[in-house]
């Protein structure tokens, strides 16, 4: 484990403590794992509006004639269909078709991208980009030291955020470079949560003081651990767990953003996996009764090893136990019963569908 | 502080506290380790009659974000566990030294509690990190 001094920090790293937050290494950096307690922080985001320091995350901006034809190269889906402005999600794949990220990239320009990586994976994400960029006529530039990150999230987090920072905002799944006191920032119509909501980039140097505005404003701070439990109510992958450079996206439930037909990276192995179909499907479960299910458990069937767990948890929205495993292509059935080794005790599940957690239509 | 670090109670390292009453001790997590550990969610009290040995683990608690070992920090067998637990785990959180106690254990070696230490020096080792 790193060193508590060779940590990064946030901008925001002094107001964490100040908060009174537990902070914790999370890939290279102190970051703030819950302030209140997980449950009230999660809970907060499922009726009201939470925010996230999400500044550990790291910015890439491709950009030059050859941009769209780089990234179409390297990224699973159809960057030609992100309009100016847009935003689209997609995986960043080896040539055996093993997801080595996931990742949002913002369409800024004519031919300025902006992509976000995960912030375990950002110096290997940049390594592999740096790698294909030979004969694409394109500038790729780390950029993660000019943004803070946040997310603000939750059924009232639009309306707080345009009221509280006086800006216009995008629409889901959309970006818009917006002026935040005397900056330029940009508000992506995104999230990890399954709420409405915006993500903020914007200058650290400005980034204390608009936290607090929107604490101020009642957003309640929410820390990693919260984040955890809800992308994974609602079924979000975590790369590192549910993805790794050894699982094609078509196991992982992401062949929806793969276009092999753009000729990607990877791209023909994936084309194989998903017209053989692959031997093995992450699900998503829930334990019937008690135990919490935890990352590494076995999956068993009538006693026999047939999966694997990549996460779980408490969920705290649903109070039971929930995760998502690898398991043998023909139990993906939703209701198919299972049963999870969590240490030694067997706990009974039932494969579930995505989302686990269902919003209430209003 | 002396909410959060009782005197009267005996401390092991590993943040369990031993109230001893003759050869009968009743054993507990301490405040520190309720507050790192946060909310706890699940506990399954462990099975009276099992055998526990000081410095090893015994039974887990469970909050949202990970699952810990306890500790015992006296050997002996279980007499009585605290059944309400497997209900209300959050009064771990909320009362460490009252209705979130764990087990009552029978010592099979009282003399072991010379090695654990009082509040104060309990407290001088959290501080001192």
């Amino acid at each position: 484990m790193a060193t508590a001094a060779s940590l990064k920090r946030t901008s925001l790293y002094e107001l964490h403590r100040e908060a009174g937050a537990k902070l914790v290494p999370f890939a290279g950096w102190e970051m703030p794992v819950e302030y209140d307690g997980i449950r009230p922080e999660h809970l907060a985001v499922r009726t009201h509006a939470g925010i996230f320091d999400v500044s550990h995350m790291g910015e890439v901006e491709t950009e030059g004639p050859g941009a769209l034809a780089f990234l179409q190269h390297v990224l699973s889906n159809d960057v030609a269909s992100i309009e100016i402005g847009g935003a689209q999600y997609s995986c960043l794949t080896n040539e055996d078709g093993g997801v080595i990220d996931d990742l949002f990239t913002y369409r800024l320009g004519d031919d300025r991208y902006l992509t976000v990586t995960n912030a375990a994976n950002h110096g290997t994400d940049l390594e592999w980009l740096g790698r294909h960029t030979r004969g694409f006529d394109i500038a790729v530039r780390d950029v993660a030291d000019r943004y803070a990150m946040f997310a603000v999230q939750g059924p009232h987090a639009r309306r707080i955020v345009a009221e509280t920072l006086n800006i216009e905002l995008p629409a889901r799944m959309h970006v818009l470079v917006v002026r935040i006191g005397d900056r330029p920032a940009l508000v992506c119509g995104t999230g990890y949560t399954g709420e409405d909501g915006v993500e903020l980039l914007i200058d650290p140097e400005i980034a204390p003081p608009i936290w607090t505005e929107l604490v101020d404003a009642g957003v309640v701070p929410c820390g990693l651990g919260a984040r955890d439990t809800l992308r994974l109510e609602v079924c979000f992958h975590l790369h590192g767990q549910d993805l790794t450079p050894d699982r094609t996206p078509i196991e992982a439930g992401l062949g929806w953003c793969c276009k092999e037909d753009t000729g990607f990276i990877g791209s023909e192995a994936i084309a194989a996996v998903r017209a053989a179909g692959p031997a093995e499907r992450l699900v998503p479960f829930t334990i019937e009764g008690r135990g919490i299910p935890r990352p590494g458990n076995e999956v068993l069937k009538d006693g026999e090893r047939v999966g694997v767990v990549t996460s779980g948890t408490f969920s705290p929205s649903l109070e039971v136990g929930i995760g998502m495993a690898y398991v043998a292509a023909e139990l993906t059935e939703p209701g198919t019963e299972l049963e999870i080794d969590v240490r030694g005790r067997r706990r009974p599940a039932k494969v579930g569908s995505k989302p686990l957690y269902k919003k209430e239509k209003a | 502080m002396s909410d959060q670090y009782p005197d009267g109670l005996l401390y092991h390292p590993e943040h369990d506290w031993a109230k001893l009453d003759g050869d009968i001790a009743t054993f507990g997590i301490t405040w520190y380790a309720q507050d790192a550990l946060g909310e706890v969610v699940f506990y399954d009290p462990p099975e009276v009659g099992a055998q526990v040995s000081k410095d090893q683990p015994y039974t887990e608690i469970e909050s949202v974000k990970a699952v810990s070992d306890v500790f015992a920090p006296l050997s002996g067998e279980i007499t009585e566990a605290n059944a309400a637990l497997g209900d209300s785990p959050e009064a771990i959180n909320s009362d460490p030294y009252g209705a979130g106690w764990l087990v009552k254990v029978k010592l099979s070696d009282p003399s072991e509690a010379e090695s654990l230490m009082d509040a104060a020096a309990y407290q001088k080792m959290i501080e001192e990190g």
